[in-house]
């Protein structure tokens, strides 16, 4: 008979090797799983916390940057999106760090219109992310509540 | 008697340097963290003279490592290590550490070439400290 904390386990576990597997994540975030123990319990949540403020952030500025019409100013979009690279890679979003390569490109090449694609793509794909850690983070307060461990996924 | 390492780490990102703080600290150091090359300079009693009261020269701390991140506005991390390797205290000796997203083979060379202990590739992992922890103290 499978126990509801045996269920929620699984759960976890085969839902932390999907993002895995369908690149929402890579290596980085389990590095930063690394670095959560008892002492910052929370080290995790608190770091994709501050990752999805600075998505918000940045992208408001890319996108005020590209609404100057006739005169974008591409290097300050590029700058927000050197940062925005830079914070995705070190959490471990691949997917936003991939589109922030994309959308690079498109500053240095000065590509309006492609840019216009990737600010919303990176958009979407934080959102996604978002929704789906938050989901994660549920699935661990459901297990502790229901007295189990989390288990460690190994992808 | 194991000292503790005092780091000071440097980086406009604040995500990374939660992270690096975060795996400093496991790595059993104490941390100070800089937002910027002048903040840095300031922390190692570098500031400008004319800001600096006799205070803040009081609070100047002894690191036994700095990591700075490459890519900063203002002052570069490449910037922050040409001062501190031209200092004439002691503070020349400190090890430098840069941190970058970009493993760019001149941009390593040229942070070598003027005193950095290593070039290393952003993001910082656990495994990334503790060989350094070894290099440094000898291991």
């Amino acid at each position: 008979m499978d126990t509801l904390v045996a269920q929620l386990q699984r759960q976890f576990r085969d839902y932390t090797i999907s993002l895995y597997h369908q690149g929402f994540l890579d290596d980085q975030f389990t590095e930063l799983k690394k670095l959560q123990d008892e002492c910052s319990p929370d080290f995790v949540a608190e770091v994709v916390s501050l990752f999805f403020e600075d998505c918000e952030k940045l992208i408001g500025n890319m996108a005020r940057a590209l609404d100057q019409t006739g005169n974008v100013d591409f290097n300050l979009v590029g700058s927000s999106v050197h940062q925005l690279k830079g914070s995705s890679s070190s959490v471990g979003a691949k997917r936003v760090k991939g589109l922030c390569i994309t959308f690079k490109e498109c500053c240095d090449s000065q590509n309006f219109e492609g840019c216009v694609r990737c600010l919303q793509q990176v958009d979407i794909e934080y959102k996604s992310l978002k929704a789906k850690l938050q989901d994660l983070f549920n699935l661990e307060q459901q297990i502790v509540q229901a007295g189990g461990r989390i288990p460690q996924v190994d992808i | 008697m194991e000292e503790e390492l005092h780091v000071l780490a440097v980086d406009d990102n604040l995500i990374d340097r939660k992270l690096v703080e975060r795996i400093l600290k496991i790595s059993s150091c104490k941390v100070t963290t800089a937002e910027n090359g002048i903040r840095a300079l300031e922390y190692l009693g570098l500031g400008d003279p004319q800001q600096t009261d006799s205070s803040s020269t009081n609070n100047v701390m002894k690191v036994n490592l700095i990591i700075t991140d490459y890519c900063m506005p203002g002052m570069t991390g490449f910037e922050l290590l040409k001062i501190v390797k031209q200092e004439s205290s002691n503070l020349k000796e400190v090890p430098v550490v840069i941190l970058s997203s970009e493993n760019i083979p001149t941009r390593v060379n040229k942070c070598l070439a003027s005193g950095a202990q290593m070039f290393m590739q952003k993001p910082l992992k656990l495994s990334d400290v503790e060989k350094l922890k070894c290099q440094l103290l000898n291991c």
